[in-house]
Order: C-alpha cells, then sequence, then structure tokens
C-alpha cells in the first residue's frame, strides 16, 4: 500500500466524463475509481455517467467536468477549431473501427465491397473513407445510427463496428464469425488511435499536480483492470446496471478482452498514456485532407504526456 | 481341502436369472423409449397448439398495429394534410387502438417545413389514464433520422419492426415501433419523404406470454429478430441478455443452433440443457428442458415453450419405478423358486455325490439314499446301485480268488521249500573227502520245478550222481521231478549199474502215467580210486569234458525219455576218468536262455565258460556260468528251470 496523501492535503475534488454510456471501454476508470487509485493519490473523484445525450466533448467546453476521454480525431478536430484542450495521456493505441461484411453478399476480399449498400456512423467516416480511396472502391454509403439491425436485416452488405462492441453484437446475434469478413482499418494502414485523457489547457495550468495525478491513476486503474478481469467485470457491471443497459456480462467480457489488443498492441510496447508523435501526424494530415480542419495544431501544443513527464 | 465348487443349482438358478433379467430389462426398456415417445409426441402437439395459439393472439395484435400507420401513410401521398390534420390522424389512431402507445408521423429533413430539419409530431399515452401527451420529436441529442424506426424503413424501402427497446423518454415501458413510409413525387420521382409509426408497448406481450402456463411449470419466452429476450420469467434475462449471450456465457453450442434456427423463422421441438434458460435457474437444478418455439412472421420474433423434462417424464418415471420395483420382486420370488426347484433337483444329487464319494473310498456297503423319483436322477441312482452291486460282488470274488491265489501261492513257496530240501544243498557236500569236488545248482522257472538232480556216496568209494529235466513245467512237474528221484535214489542205493536203474525207473513211471508225463535223465557212477565212470542217459543232453584245457561232449549211447514205453531198454557207457578232469552235467534250461531278441545262450557260449572258469574248480565253475547266462538274459523272464552239475576229480592222493 502507498502511503495516503499528507494530512495538510485537502482531498481535491474532480470530475470525470466518458465520452459513452458505462462499458468495459472505460473499465480502467471504474477499477481506479472502485479501488480507491484516485482517492490514494488524493483526488476526490466523481465519475459521471456518459451517454449520447451526454457529449463528453461539450461538458468539456462548458467546464462542467475536468476530466474527459475522446477520440483522438475529435480531440484534434475540437483543437485546430478553436476549444483549447490537451492530451494528457493516450490510452488506446490502435483503432478498433472496422468493417463488417456478409459472406453471403459475396464478399471475400476488399474489391468485393465495390458497388456494395455500407453503412457507416457520421461521426466516424474519415477511417472508411480513406480505405475506399485506398482502394479504390465506390460504395453506396448509408447512415448507420445506434444500433446494427440495418446489417442484420440485410439492409446494408457491410456496415461499421468497433471490435470491441457491435462486431460481438452481431456475433450474439446469432451471426457465426465464419459467415462474416472483418476488414480492420488498423491492418490496412489506416490506423486511428482511440481513446484518450483531455483536459482543458487551464485547467492543466492551474493544478498540474491533480492532472498528472488523475492520468497516474487511471493508467493503474487499467493496468490493474486487464490484470484482474473478473473483478474489474463486477464492477463495470455495478455501472451498467446502474444506468439500466441493454447490455450483460458476456459482451462486456468480450469488450474488456479486446481493450487489452488496443491498449497494449501486441508487438509494440508504446508506454501507456504516450502520443506517438507520428500517429498523431497521420491522423491530423486525414482531417486536413478531408477538410475536418484547416490546420494542423503543433504535436507539442497538442499532447502532454504527463505520465512520463519529468 | 479343495474349494467348494459352484454349485450346480446356483449356476442354474442364475443363468435362468440373468436371461428372465435381460427379457425383462429388453421389454422394459423398449416399453420406456416408446412411453417416452408418446409423451414426447403429446407434449410437442400440446406445445405446438399453445405456442401457435399464442402466436396468432400476438398476430391479431400486430396486424392491428400495422393497419394505422398503413393507411396514413397512404393518405399522406394522395393528400396534402395541414399539421392539424396531422395530429387529428394520429389522436385517431391511437383511440381507436388501445394496444398502440404511441405514434409520429416523422418528415425528411426540411420536407414538411422549408424551415424545420426535425419535423415529428408524436402522440402518446398518459400513464394511469392521464390524457394523450404531445410533443415534437427531433433534436441535436435525438436525432431521429439515425434511429432504427426511421432508418429501417427509409434505406429498405418497406415497412418495418424495429428491435424492441426501453424507452426512456416516453411511458419507461419495452415497446417496439412499427413505422411505414411514405413517399412524394417531385419532380417526376418518387422520393422518400418519412415514416408513419405506432409505437407497441409490450407490457400487454409479456403479460400474455407471463400467463403461459404448461404442464404444471412449463413456461414461455420471446426472443426477438436479433435473439434478444424480450420476455422471460427471469426479468434479469429480458432486453440485457440474448439467447446467444447466454450460449455463449454458458458454452452451450447446442443452444446457440437453436438460437439461430428460431431468429430464422423456423419452427421446432428440442431438447436443450441449460442452467439459464432451463425450468429453474440456479446450480443442483435439473436443466434439461423441452422447447417448442414457433416465429412471429410480422415481427420476425420467435415464441418458445419451454417444459422441465423431469416433469414431463415424472409420471412415466413412477410408473417405471413400480414397473422396476414389481420386476425386481417378481425376479426376487422367482429366484426363490429357481433356487427350491434347482435344490429339489440336485439335492439327491448331492447325496447321491456323498454317497459315491463313499463308497470310491472303498466302502461298498454304503447304502444309496433313496429315490421315489422315475426321472434321470432316479435312473443315475439305479444305475449306481447296480454299479454298487457288481462292484461288490467283484470285489469279494476277488478277494476269494486272491485268497485263493495266495494259500496257492503259499503252499508253491512250501512246496519249493520241500523240493529244494530234496536236492542235497550243503557244499562242500563230502568235506573230509578230496578226491573229487561236486556242486550242483537248480534254479526253477516258477516256484517249483521240474529239474532234478542228486548225488551221494554208495559206498566208500562210489559217488553216484544224477541229472534230469522233466517233460513239464509246475506243480504237476515237480511231483513228477519227486517221484522220479526218489525212485532212482531208491534204486541206485542197491548198487546196480547205471543202465538196470533205468530200466527200473523207467518201469516204474509208465505204470498209471496218466498225464503222459516223461523225464530225460542222465545218471552215472564214479569210482573214486580208480576214475572209472559208468553214465547211462535217457535222452537226456550229452555232458560236457573238460580235460587239459579242452571241452569234448561225451557221447552216450542213445536211450528213450523215461516213462513213455515200458519195454524201453537202456546201456551203460564205461570210461576212465583222470585226475583234474572235470565232468560237467546240466539241463537244456542252461543253452536255450534266452534274451529278448530271442538269441539262445547256445552250446558255443558254455562250452567257452567251461574253458574260462573250469580251472576255479566245481563251485567257482557253477556260479561263473550261472552269471554269465543271467547276463545273457539280462533280466528276461526265465523260461525254463536251470540246472547246472560239476564234478570234479581229483584221484586218489597216495
Amino acid at each position: 500500500m502507498l502511503a495516503g496523501p499528507a494530512p495538510c492535503q485537502e482531498l481535491r475534488k474532480a470530475t470525470f466524463l466518458p465520452q459513452w454510456s458505462p462499458q468495459a471501454q472505460f473499465a480502467g476508470y471504474y477499477v481506479a475509481h472502485a479501488k480507491g487509485f484516485y482517492a490514494r493519490r488524493g483526488i476526490d473523484l466523481e465519475i459521471l455517467r456518459g451517454g449520447p445525450d451526454r457529449p463528453a466533448a461539450q461538458a468539456l467546453a462548458q467546464e462542467e467536468v475536468e476530466f474527459v476521454t475522446l477520440f483522438l480525431s475529435t480531440g484534434i478536430d475540437l483543437r485546430s477549431n478553436g476549444l483549447e484542450i490537451l492530451n494528457i495521456g493516450q490510452i488506446v493505441q490502435r483503432s478498433a473501427l472496422a468493417l463488417v461484411a456478409k459472406r453471403s453478399s459475396g464478399i471475400r476480399a476488399v474489391k468485393d465491397l465495390d458497388g456494395k449498400a455500407v453503412s457507416i456512423w457520421p461521426d466516424f467516416a474519415l477511417q472508411p473513407r480513406a480505405f475506399f480511396r485506398k482502394y479504390n472502391l465506390h460504395v453506396r454509403v448509408a447512415p448507420q445510427g445506434g444500433s446494427i439491425s440495418l446489417f442484420l436485416r440485410g439492409g446494408v452488405d457491410a456496415a461499421s463496428v468497433m471490435l470491441y462492441n457491435e462486431y460481438h453484437t452481431i456475433l450474439n446475434s446469432g451471426l457465426d464469425p465464419a459467415e462474416l469478413r472483418v476488414f480492420d482499418f488498423s491492418h490496412y494502414g489506416i490506423n486511428f488511435p482511440e481513446d484518450g485523457i483531455y483536459c482543458l489547457e487551464q485547467t492543466l495550468k492551474e493544478s498540474p499536480e491533480l492532472c498528472r495525478d488523475f492520468v497516474l491513476a487511471s493508467i493503474e486503474g487499467w493496468a490493474y483492470a486487464l490484470e484482474h478481469t473478473e473483478e474489474a467485470l463486477d464492477i463495470v457491471m455495478k455501472h451498467v446496471r446502474a444506468a439500466n443497459l441493454p447490455t450483460n456480462r458476456v459482451h462486456q467480457k468480450w469488450m474488456l478482452e479486446h481493450m487489452r489488443d488496443i491498449i497494449m498492441p501486441p508487438g509494440k510496447n508504446i508506454p501507456m498514456g504516450t502520443l506517438l508523435p507520428d500517429e498523431y501526424r497521420f491522423v491530423a494530415k486525414q482531417l486536413m485532407e478531408n477538410g475536418i480542419i484547416s490546420s494542423m495544431p503543433e504535436y507539442g501544443d497538442f499532447h502532454a504526456d504527463l505520465a512520463h513527464a519529468r | 481341502m479343495r474349494a467348494k465348487p459352484r454349485g450346480l443349482a446356483l449356476r442354474l438358478a442364475l443363468s435362468i436369472l440373468a436371461s428372465a433379467c435381460a427379457i425383462f430389462l429388453a421389454v422394459f426398456a423398449y416399453t420406456y423409449r416408446e412411453s417416452e415417445r408418446t409423451v414426447l409426441r403429446n407434449v410437442e402437439e400440446g406445445a405446438r397448439n399453445l405456442t401457435l395459439a399464442t402466436v396468432y393472439r400476438m398476430e391479431t395484435v400486430m396486424a392491428g398495429a400495422e393497419k394505422l400507420p398503413a393507411y396514413v401513410a397512404r393518405r399522406l401521398e394522395t393528400t396534402e394534410l395541414s399539421q392539424a390534420d396531422l395530429q387529428a390522424q394520429i389522436v385517431d389512431a391511437l383511440e381507436t387502438n388501445q394496444q398502440v402507445f404511441g405514434s409520429t408521423i416523422a418528415f425528411e429533413p426540411y420536407a414538411a417545413n422549408p424551415e424545420q430539419r426535425y419535423y415529428a409530431p408524436y402522440c402518446c399515452r398518459g400513464q394511469d389514464g392521464q390524457p394523450l401527451a404531445f410533443n415534437y420529436l427531433g433534436s441535436e441529442t435525438y436525432n431521429y433520422f439515425h434511429m432504427d424506426w426511421y432508418l429501417l424503413p427509409k434505406v429498405m424501402g418497406r415497412p418495418s419492426w424495429s428491435e424492441p427497446y426501453f424507452d426512456e423518454n416516453g411511458g419507461k415501458v419495452v415497446m417496439t415501433t412499427y413505422s411505414h413510409p411514405f413517399y412524394k413525387v417531385a419532380d417526376g420521382a418518387r422520393a422518400f419523404a418519412g415514416v408513419v409509426t405506432a409505437d407497441l408497448s409490450l407490457q400487454w406481450l409479456r403479460e400474455l406470454v407471463s400467463s403461459i402456463s404448461f404442464n404444471r411449470s412449463g413456461h414461455a419466452f420471446l426472443v426477438s429478430q436479433a435473439g434478444v429476450f424480450i420476455t422471460h420469467p427471469n426479468e434479469q434475462l429480458v432486453m440485457r441478455e440474448s439467447i446467444f449471450s447466454v450460449a455463449e456465457a454458458t458454452g452451450d453450442k447446442d443452444l446457440r443452433a437453436v438460437g439461430r434456427s428460431m431468429i430464422a423463422g423456423g419452427s421446432g421441438f428440442t431438447r436443450i440443457s441449460n442452467p439459464v434458460l432451463g425450468p429453474a435457474s440456479g446450480p443442483g437444478l435439473p436443466k434439461d428442458a423441452w422447447l417448442y418455439y414457433a416465429p412471429l412472421q410480422s415481427t420476425g420474433w420467435s415464441l418458445g415453450v419451454l417444459v422441465p423434462e423431469a416433469e414431463l417424464f415424472a409420471d412415466l418415471q413412477s410408473l417405471s419405478r413400480k414397473a422396476l420395483i414389481m420386476g425386481g420382486a417378481g425376479l426376487a420370488l422367482m429366484l426363490f423358486v429357481l433356487a427350491a426347484i434347482s435344490k429339489a433337483i440336485v439335492r439327491p444329487l448331492e447325496a447321491l455325490a456323498h454317497s459315491a464319494a463313499t463308497i470310491a473310498q472303498g466302502n461298498l456297503d454304503t447304502a444309496l439314499p433313496p429315490v421315489r423319483r422315475k426321472d434321470e436322477i432316479g435312473e443315475l441312482r439305479n444305475s449306481f446301485e447296480s454299479m454298487r452291486q457288481a462292484l461288490k460282488e467283484h470285489i469279494a470274488t476277488l478277494v476269494e480268488t486272491t485268497a485263493a491265489k495266495e494259500r496257492l501261492d503259499s503252499e508253491l513257496k512250501i512246496a519249493r521249500t520241500i523240493q529244494m530240501s530234496f536236492l542235497p544243498k550243503h557244499f562242500p557236500p563230502f568235506p573230509e573227502r578230496d578226491e573229487f569236488s561236486i556242486f550242483a545248482f537248480l534254479e526253477p522257472a516258477k516256484e517249483v520245478g521240474g529239474d532234478l538232480y542228486d548225488f551221494f556216496l554208495r559206498d566208500e568209494n562210489h559217488l553216484f550222481f544224477v541229472i534230469g529235466d522233466v517233460s513239464d513245467k509246475g506243480v504237476p512237474a515237480a511231483l513228477f521231478m519227486a517221484v522220479t528221484k526218489t525212485l532212482i535214489k531208491g534204486v541206485a542205493e542197491g548198487g546196480t549199474e547205471p543202465s538196470d536203474i533205468l530200466d527200473k525207473v523207467n518201469l516204474e513211471l509208465c505204470r498209471d502215467n496218466e498225464s503222459m508225463m516223461f523225464v530225460t535223465v542222465i545218471c552215472g557212477s564214479l569210482n573214486l580210486t580208480s576214475g572209472e565212470l559208468r553214465l547211462a542217459n535217457a535222452g537226456h543232453c550229452s555232458p560236457l569234458l573238460l580235460r587239459q584245457g579242452a571241452v569234448e561232449n561225451l557221447p552216450l549211447p542213445p536211450g528213450l525219455v523215461l516213462g513213455v514205453m515200458e519195454d524201453a531198454r537202456y546201456t551203460t557207457q564205461r570210461m576212465e576218468l583222470q585226475p583234474g578232469d572235470m565232468l560237467v552235467l546240466y539241463t537244456d534250461g542252461v543253452t536255450e536262455a534266452m534274451d529278448g531278441d530271442n538269441t539262445l545262450y547256445s552250446d558255443e557260449r558254455l562250452e567257452r565258460s567251461l574253458l574260462t572258469y573250469g580251472p576255479n574248480g566245481s563251485e567257482q565253475l557253477v556260479r561263473a556260468v550261472l552269471a554269465d547266462v543271467r547276463a545273457h538274459t539280462a533280466g528276461e523272464p526265465q523260461s525254463d528251470d536251470i540246472t547246472l552239475l560239476a564234478l570234479e576229480y581229483r584221484g586218489k592222493r597216495t
């Protein structure tokens, strides 16, 4: 056990909002909270319930919370468009976004997607578009909402999925892996690192220790969660039940197992919390080329590796 | 002590019992299986009827809910409606169909009003009889264009039922929405303009499905098109778990296959074994159940009715238990009866065996157990009895015979002793005389023999000797020999010539010789002073003379055997013996002694033996020749009496 905070030190209050509803995607933060890793570093943290009706970027911009998680592409977009936020710890190093197609639609290889109907989340269209450009595919794009019913019912031949989430939902809707063809964008050279921890630049200026302690405790939480999956799942399921979400433990277990692959990609050995400059530039360049942003923020202005700062 | 052998009775009983057991079990198993099939057929029938009836009830409601959006969509395509008209349509719809919880007409962006991106007037029932509530759907946080109920009919170009969802905004109930697309013709092209929906609360469905009871504790559940539980007795599963997540959590591949069949619109009757889906969730409880499932065509959902297997077969099992108990009791009774019958069969056998064992130990007076039966055992006992009697008689005869034989044997032994005592047996016979030495030996082939020899001093100066061989063997021969010897001795005492002796003895023997026996004899008299030897022969083989290292046959005048013809006459032959001569008399038992190959001892071999052993004196010579004969026969049984007599003349000492 580490020593508790110094007696003279007050517990610092802070709030944190994950970018989506409670699920294993945020297991590290829930575990760090439940196991007292934040408290041990003197943070009295409140984790708010995220979800589609509570956009994290908006909450951060309106200074309702100190910390949020965001996709890297979202973070760059916000920063480039004038919101002074900082990436203070990149947790997910690999994109989990993929296309899943039904083999029964005659899709075996990338070229088979040509002329097919594909549903894409409007908010995550960059990678699929880059993929289509790269392989010169002309597809009929349909918008994709919060479910994969359109794909399941044959409305489209392929759909976007998060490998840790919707892909398993498809499997648990009765389709077998052998009936599906998965195109994992990170395997096709279109890797967008995803979840990172963000705060306002001003917050870092005012309370650098708080920010550093939050990142360190979160990383500690992640390390613990990936080491003790069943215990982590118990904690996640408490939050899931409290939110009365239509999900189940098997699904969350799948999600947690796949978080490991994208947080610590096999053979890459990237320290948790670090954003690699090349990865950053690749994503920013894609955003530029697609006209999402007009100027690329400097890597040094965007990312502060608090976990490894001297 | 041998181990007690497994009894015949036990083996018989066990084999019959085992066969009966096998037959009983086979019949039982067959009956059980057939009954199980029948029960299953009936259950399937019942479950199918119940399921289809329930499905039909649901479909009726669904079809009712489908009517409204279809009607409104058609109106929207044919007529321009004001906002008030639209609202009136919706309110009307909710009032006519009590199952419909809410309804909206949702337009494409700016389709209803160029100013408005979102336009979807929505009306739903208030809670607990509250009046209808009215509002507009659509905002930055509620982008209905990406909602299933809007997107599915738009992209697929046909009406559809959404997956059930938990409505946070509306009535806090699980709902499903039927959406019907409508189109507007603009610039000559028919373009999608929006959808008309009817929300169906699933509360009534859950009540309906949970009211299904079947076969005591059978229950029903409903899954959506994606396999998600819409209703289930276990509330924890509803909307959270799908049949596939349960299959994954429990590693139940069969359940996954059933789920795939269910969502593919199949129907069937199958056995599942799952601790979550089963009749009673929880460890240690029976989890095997039979499931009948059938699809709801309109929504693509599937209704399943589950019946615990244990309960299905409870009656059958209790019946089977009784049948098994009865069968077991019957078999036990049968064992008892079998044991009794076997005992009855085997007891006399055992008694018989016991008696036979006693008889086998030689106790032939043991009475066999009485058997009054006329069956094989009776026959066996009678055979045994006959055998015992026969054995007893046989053994009695044997005892008698043996006694007689023993008597005979002992008489023969006595006879032999007597016969041998006839013969001079003390050697040297005349130790005070050194003019000669004489040694003889007789070995009968049987207890008593027909050979004879004798010698005695007739006076101070004359030695009489005789050797003979009766034509037969055994007791008659022995008696004849005794007669002959006595006669010879009696006649010889008188000092007559050897030929005269033979004449007289022949006469005596021929008298009353009904047995037609005869005897060959050589007798002689030796003058011990002069060495003069007188010999007479009655059909006996010639004597041998060993003189100065050579053997010669003494030619004797021929004479008929004694006891055949009364008027047979004999002649005496005279000759001189010189000191050192050895006269050897023998019977044909010596030269005709045979070995295993029927080779005779032969005259030549006898002569060789005489030459070899002669110098050792009469006794040594006789013993050596006998030893040589025995060596020749090498243990073959003696077929004839053997007699040797050696007389060595040394001459008178001065």
